[in-house]
């Protein structure tokens, strides 16, 4: 995987601004405030220096912008992985129904035997969470099991 | 009752029309302060008292709200980091104002005071200015904020020695003030770096109405030590304000915000109040002359800092013109120097001339400078 050289500023009085420039040469990145609230940030075209772009987003906002970007890459990778097994499917399933519940509240494994492998949050991975992990509203799960667990699963963790 | 009401509301009016008009409303507080009171169009008599004690209350306020602003740690990296820019700053705006007064007559207190109203740029307009125009993402946005945050430090040291000087102690004791103001503040920062959260858990409460009780009560209790012992009132807010941090200090701000604003407004029809609106022409045209020379002071110094951090032309002269809004403090600063009795009276209506003519060219100007450097840019392209 290539790395990308994300640049942190803080910004005294207001929150961080974390950064990158993309290929293309524009700036690319997100203010976080102190408060909470995101700002997705895009430079301009003829002067990096300034922004073309600055869009609020509220904490639910840019959790699902961030799982549109993260999550898919993810499964494509477990996707990979587990391809030459078969009956094995891989799946990113949201939880709906466990904020500030842990992960061994659900007794996934014990009853539907699949795996819960990841947890995408903001756009980050938490690889192999343990029992004691604690979920909050926007976690989506990357579960691995077979066709009917995974069914299972997506029900239990959406409430059902 | 009667007239308190209608001050608050017709202040309502004001807000309501510089946030349509998109300016900062402490220029309209304040002509709405010099229309009323003395030599103003209608005299407002009966609620001195309240209005005084208010207006001493809101400087409290403003101060521990930008002390609140910026934790600790912020303010040492922001020294070590932009300290160069800082002094910049400071010799290049403190210089017009001084020499101002110095050629009107009106002795080292009066340029002391002078000095001050020019240096400091208002940190709320500029923040809000940011925010509303999209910049806080800019490159040279860092550069503009630590320029801010350098400002913030040296007002703890400019107010003590200001109330000092002029409370009219020798030179000795003024030391000792500028001393105990010093000790404190580097006490502070040493706390609030590492014990800052114990500071915060004695006032922080669950509760709404304990917490903003606690926060008042401390804040008040704090200035009012701070003035006993000769050191500003308003440098003991601002002390406290920086001790208190993390999730506390977000707290407060949130609860205290709308506070400021109310008896931040009231200081400042109270200080139109008290300028008598006819001694306002005569200095008008130093006015204008120290508008226009700090402005460009403003700007060669935005544009030093940000050029030092590689940034490019265009990106210097928004930092430079960003840090042109001269506000709340100067009126501060101004205020203090008019109560003590120390300078002449004609530096109120200087000063508010002054900060009326910065207040609104400062957000305009930052506003306008790009369409404008890209309007030359691309006829230099052309040519």
């Amino acid at each position: 995987m290539i790395c990308v050289n994300v640049e942190i500023t803080p910004l005294p009085g207001i929150g961080t601004r974390q950064d990158f420039t993309i290929r293309a040469g524009r700036r690319v990145g997100v203010i976080t405030y102190r408060d909470g609230k995101f700002e997705l940030i895009v430079s301009k075209a003829n002067d990096p220096d300034s922004c073309s772009a600055s869009i609020p987003l509220s904490p639910e906002e840019a959790n699902t912008l961030a799982g549109l970007l993260g999550a898919p890459q993810l499964v494509a990778h477990l996707r990979e992985e587990t391809r030459d097994i078969a009956g094995i499917t891989t799946r990113q399933l949201p939880v709906t129904a466990f904020a500030n519940h842990t992960l061994g509240e659900t007794a996934l494994r014990t009853r539907t035997s699949v795996s819960i492998v990841a947890v995408v949050r903001s756009g980050n991975a938490h690889p192999s969470p343990g029992p004691d992990f604690i979920f909050e509203n926007g976690d989506l799960a990357v579960v691995v099991g077979t066709a009917e667990g995974l069914d299972a699963a997506a029900e239990i963790l959406h409430g059902g | 009752m009667i007239q308190l009401g209608a001050v608050f509301f017709g202040l309502g009016l004001l807000g309501r029309v510089a946030r349509r008009a998109g300016i900062s409303p402490i220029p309209l507080y304040l002509i709405g302060g010099l229309a009323f009171g003395e030599g103003g169009l209608v005299p407002l008599a009966g609620i001195e008292e309240f209005t005084h004690l208010a207006s001493e209350i809101g400087v409290v306020l403003l101060l521990l709200l930008l002390g609140l602003e910026y934790s600790a740690s912020e303010l040492t990296t922001g020294l070590k980091k932009s300290w160069m820019a800082g002094v910049l700053d400071l010799v290049l705006n403190a210089a017009p104002g001084a020499i101002a007064a110095y050629l009107l007559g009106w002795g080292t207190v009066g340029a002391l005071a002078m000095a001050g109203v020019t240096y400091i740029s208002s940190s709320g307009i500029v923040a809000k200015v940011l925010g509303d125009l999209g910049r806080l993402g800019n490159r040279e946005t860092p550069v503009v904020l630590s320029v801010l945050v350098f400002e913030d430090l040296a007002m703890a040291v400019y107010l003590p020695v200001l109330t000092a000087v002029l409370a009219g102690v020798s030179f000795v004791g003024g030391l000792t003030s500028v001393g105990i103001s010093l000790l404190a503040i580097t006490v502070v920062l040493v706390v609030a770096l590492k014990y800052g959260r114990f500071i915060s858990a004695i006032v922080d409460s669950p509760d709404h109405e304990v917490f903003l009780l606690k926060l008042l009560g401390s804040a008040l209790l704090v200035a009012g030590i701070a003035s006993q012992l000769q050191v500003s009132a308003a440098v003991g807010a601002f002390l406290l304000g920086i001790a208190i941090s993390g999730s506390t200090a977000e707290n407060a701000t949130r609860l205290l915000e709308p506070l400021r604003d109310l008896f931040a407004a009231m200081f400042f029809v109270v200080f139109g109040l008290n300028t008598d609106p006819r001694s306002i022409p005569p200095v008008l045209a130093i006015a204008v002359a120290l508008a226009v020379v700090t402005t460009a002071t403003k700007v060669y110094t935005g544009w030093w800092a940000a050029r030092r951090q590689g940034i490019g032309k265009m990106g210097r002269m928004r930092a430079g013109v960003a840090l042109v809004a001269r506000g709340e403090f100067s009126i501060v600063i101004a205020g203090l120097a008019v109560a003590s009795g120390q300078v002449a009276d004609e530096l109120a209506a200087l000063a508010t001339a002054y900060v009326l003519l910065m207040a609104i060219l400062g957000p305009i100007a930052a506003k306008y400078v790009e369409p404008i450097g890209e309007f030359f840019q691309r006829r230099r392209q052309t040519a």
